[in-house]
């Protein structure tokens, strides 16, 4: 569908394209069923920032209130790239294996159930 | 079967109103909230300015109701002798 | 000879009929360019009803009463230090949501009503519109007055319009308006008109200003209450309106259809926000969110689209959601405040023991399964001393944006992630209604102006959060922010009451 408008072929640019982000792009990041953080996290990274700086460098700054953070086996985790199974690599750019601008990087540790085993 | 409903202001004024509905409409339910009263009503209610005035003991315009109303739901029609609420059901 | 009195159907007939008149030199298309875009048929304008009848003498004669009833007690509750007797300062931030985020609604109103009058091509609605235009000034305007008497005693009142305009989740109320007056007008008044007012702004006046009164608030409660006497206006026109546009023409009710879905859902988006002042913000409760959705939704807007049915109108889509929703959205709600409160305008806070068992009084089926849980951690970190602020920006749904934190309702543990392309670029939802939104009309929302986005665009100022709050919300940081705590308020207002 498109929007009824009374100019004329009426088009816009999208606001949030990549390039208006100054060489960065967004990835938002959610730890599935941990609900202490009321929503995902978006972040504004370097498309060529590997996995492994986004994983231990940038994510514990918030993620790491929730006391479960520092338990987890990383070996263990799971991860959805915009809702399919993903296998990260730690040394390979965000860019290289497909984590996009907007993308939606989620992650699951079934061993750890949220405070109270409530999912929080 | 849908209700209709309308909410006054708590005060003096609409004291009389009430009253004067209820006499109108004898099988409305009257409910107090905090600082508001509700009425409601299946299918339909009826303000009458004869009423009213009977019980305020003054003239009484239908259009006075607009100062102490704070709400109503259903069809509304008005004119010099009384408002009125209903659904087409 | 003396005239003989009117009554009050020929007032009304004068006023919307005769004073009309005809096109001789100008072509009447030119004259209301904006009457057919939206696909909108109207055969005869005479058909307008305004069911009150009112005229402009009797507007000005009653909403001249309805000033002088309110003005006499604003200034009895300011000579009177009216807002000593509300119940806790807690009460307080709900009125600062409500200055900074549905007054310039009001004002937005206003705008968009006297547009909107502007562009019919019936007297009837012309005249409509500008009586609910100046309502609307006049609400802001008692707003204000109200209100500034909290600003005297209490932080957060003192900028609200700046803040309306850039602060992160004032873009929920302010996109919405903006989404409302960018459309046509006719999609105008069954957004503000009928779905706003009729539908839904009854949970926002009703339930929640007889709260402001049960808390000691007669200021706030007397402004609500006299600014929803004009709303029960408004309400009786906005259903007129949709039976007017409806027995016009039948090609106009899948558009307006439309219009309901896309409205409904918008509607009761914002709303969340109104949800969690009933639930969590009003120290001495009324009733429960739940509860007031079905009282004025579910049965009130129940009957009203029973009666509505005879035109071909259904229910809004995504309705059933909402049947869902009305046991959770005041939690996620506040919840989302609680981890943001360094970024509010307003205080928050754990609810006390007493309130959490009144919540599970309240949501039987959800509360102590899935919300308890979350306070019962952040007492604990509290209690250790660490009252946690979430460190990274968050995600925002692309249409209500609002942040990601509703869940599937049918998942309550899960957040609820919807996406949609658009000409190479993805977008995000908080939920089916959000992404219908967006795929109806993409090209509106490619340019929604999401505070987080814009805030990595450097669109917002400074290089750090602290600095976006400071210089470009212009918070008072530590002073308007955080919890309350520990805040300014809360000192004072122990100060006020002698109380350590």
């Amino acid at each position: 569908m498109s929007v009824r408008a009374i100019t004329p072929d009426y088009k816009v640019q999208a606001r949030d394209r990549v390039e208006n982000f100054h060489g960065n792009q967004i990835v938002y990041v959610a730890w599935d069923r941990h609900l202490m953080f009321c929503a995902p996290f978006a972040y504004a990274l370097p498309p060529t920032m590997t996995f492994a700086e986004l994983r231990d460098q940038v994510m514990p700054e918030a993620f790491g209130l929730h006391e479960e953070f520092s338990k987890i086996n990383w070996e263990k985790a799971t991860w959805l790239l915009d809702n399919q199974p993903f296998t990260p690599d730690l040394n390979q750019s965000l860019h290289a294996q497909g984590v996009g601008h907007k993308s939606v990087l989620r992650f699951q540790t079934p061993e750890l159930t949220g405070f109270q085993g409530k999912a929080v | 079967m849908s209700k209709v409903y309308i909410a006054l202001q708590d005060n003096d004024e609409s004291r009389y109103i009430i009253e004067a509905i209820e006499q109108d409409n004898p099988d409305a339910t009257v409910i107090h909230h905090p600082a508001m009263i509700r009425i409601e009503n299946e299918n339909s209610l009826v303000v009458k300015r004869e009423t009213v005035e009977e019980k305020m003991g003054r003239d009484w315009d239908v259009q006075e109701l607009h100062l102490n109303l704070i709400t109503l739901g259903g069809n509304v029609d008005e004119d010099d002798d009384q408002l009125s609420l209903s659904w087409n059901v | 000879m003396s005239a003989k009195k009117l009554n009050l159907k020929d007032k009304y007939r004068l006023l919307t009929r005769d004073l009309d008149w005809e096109y001789s030199y100008v072509d009447r298309k030119k004259a209301f360019p904006y009457e057919e875009f939206e696909g909108i048929k109207i055969t005869d304008w005479s058909k307008w009803e305004d069911p009150f009848r009112l005229t402009m003498d009797a507007y000005w004669k009653y909403q001249a009463e309805k000033e002088k009833k309110l003005y006499a007690i604003f200034d009895a509750f300011a000579q009177n230090n009216g807002h000593l007797n509300v119940t806790d300062a807690r009460y307080v931030n709900a009125i600062k949501i409500f200055l900074t985020g549905v007054s310039p609604l009001e004002y937005q109103a206003y705008q968009g009503y006297a547009h909107v009058g502007r562009q019919f091509g019936g007297a009837g609605a012309r005249v409509a519109c500008q009586m609910q235009s100046i309502d609307e000034l006049r609400h802001v305007q008692t707003q204000i007055h109200a209100m500034s008497h909290y600003n005297k005693y209490f932080d957060g009142f003192q900028d609200w319009t700046h803040m309306h305009d850039r602060v992160w989740y004032l873009s929920v109320p302010k996109s919405f308006f903006d989404d409302a007056r960018s459309a046509g007008p006719f999609e105008f008044l069954i957004a503000i008109s009928f779905s706003f007012e009729y539908v839904l702004t009854n949970l926002l006046f009703v339930p929640f200003m007889s709260g402001a009164a049960h808390n000691g608030d007669m200021a706030t409660c007397t402004f609500g209450f006299s600014a929803q006497s004009d709303e029960a206006r408004h309400m009786t026109l906005g259903l007129e309106i949709i039976k007017f546009l409806l027995e016009q023409h039948e090609d106009n009710v899948p558009i307006v259809q439309k219009w309901i879905d896309k409205w409904f859902w918008r509607g009761t988006r914002l709303l969340s926000i109104v949800a969690m002042m009933m639930d969590y913000m009003l120290p001495n409760k009324v009733m429960s969110w739940k509860e007031a959705w079905e009282v004025y939704f579910e049965e009130a807007g129940g009957a009203l689209f029973k009666d509505l049915a005879r035109y071909g109108i259904r229910m809004p889509k995504f309705v059933e959601v909402t049947e869902k929703e009305k046991e959770h959205v005041s939690h996620q709600a506040w919840w989302i405040f609680y981890n943001y409160g360094h970024a509010a305008g307003f205080h928050t806070w754990i609810p006390s023991d007493e309130e959490l068992d009144w919540l599970s009084e309240k949501y039987p089926d959800t509360f102590d399964k899935y919300y308890r849980p979350r306070w019962e951690l952040a007492k604990k970190m509290e209690a250790e001393g660490k009252r946690f602020y979430s460190q990274a920006l968050p995600q925002l749904c692309t249409t209500c944006q609002i942040p990601m934190g509703f869940t599937k309702m049918d998942d309550p543990t899960q957040i609820a992630y919807r996406s949609s392309d658009y000409e190479g670029e993805k977008y995000h939802f908080c939920s089916d209604g959000c992404k219908h939104i967006f795929d109806e009309e993409p090209e509106k929302y490619v340019q929604s102006w999401l505070p987080v986005h814009q805030i990595y665009q450097g669109n917002c100022g400074g290089a750090s959060v602290e600095e976006v709050l400071r210089d470009y919300y212009k918070l008072n940081l530590g002073a308007d922010n955080l919890d309350i705590k520990g805040s300014p308020d809360e000192q004072r207002w122990k100060e006020w009451k002698g109380v350590a």
